[in-house]
């Protein structure tokens, strides 16, 4: 299997959401990954992009989510980069502590982080915020 | 076709919503919100959530079943889950959130937890 790249760059709106992760469906299913890591890798691009449009540039269409899939043989590493101003993934409450349980957002990172094998994130020198996310094979 | 359909029934006192689709940020999250404000308008505060046909949900869509269920909770009501596909058991296992709902796999078993 030799290494495959596709870039996406898609506006700050809500349906792009869904069109990423039909986007990497689409890419996943060529890799021939196995469907329960399909399912993760398609919960943490959806949490990825859903952060980038609200969060990272608060659904501003002049900015774009920047989306890249590369499948090697070894894994499947996702980058998705928004043009927001960044934040500290340290600083964000962990969704199952008991006084968080009933709170209506804040499990995004938490998904992310439970169905993929990597996750971190890095400004860009030219501003923004890239969540890369890796799940091997 | 909508991305989240929601068909409501009676069961005594009990409203049942069968849900068929995905619960996910957008057009799903807000349709169960829509319904749920409107049960409560109408003042039917046990509701059972039929999630059998959900075959999708993401955090948004978790966020808008707790704010479903403390919503129905503050107004005096209840909210119970039914028929949880195993995906969507298993995001609630992780968020610890199958410990805070009721959840029930029989309907009968479901609606006679409301008496």
């Amino acid at each position: 299997m030799t290494v495959e790249t596709t870039e996406l760059s898609l506006p700050s709106r809500i349906d792009t959401v869904a069109t990423a992760a039909a986007a990497v469906a689409e890419f996943i299913s060529r890799s021939g990954i196995s469907d329960d890591a399909a399912f993760g890798i398609d919960m943490a691009v959806r949490e990825a992009v859903t952060n980038a449009v609200l969060h990272g540039n608060s659904q501003d269409e002049t900015k774009v989510v920047d989306i890249t899939l590369k499948s090697s043989p070894e894994a499947v590493e996702i980058s998705v980069h928004d043009q927001g101003p960044g934040f500290n993934p340290s600083e964000v409450p962990d969704p199952t502590a008991a006084e968080n349980i009933l709170k209506t957002s804040g499990r995004g990172i938490f998904f992310m982080r439970s169905f993929m094998d990597e996750v971190d994130w890095s400004i860009r020198p030219g501003g923004g915020t890239t969540v890369r996310m890796v799940k091997r094979r | 076709m909508a991305e989240l359909n929601i068909d409501e029934r009676q069961a005594g006192d009990v409203t049942v919503l069968d849900m068929n689709g995905k619960i996910t940020i957008g057009e799903g999250s807000v349709a169960l919100r829509t319904a749920i404000r409107r049960l409560l308008e109408e003042g039917k505060k046990r509701i059972l959530l039929n999630l059998a046909g959900v075959g999708y949900i993401d955090s948004s869509g978790i966020g808008e079943l707790v704010s479903s269920y403390t919503a129905i909770g503050k107004d005096g009501g209840q909210l119970k889950l039914l028929n949880l596909t195993q995906k969507l058991q298993d995001l609630l296992t992780i968020t610890k959130l199958l410990t805070v709902f009721d959840v029930y796999e029989s309907e009968a078993e479901a609606l006679n937890s409301f008496k």
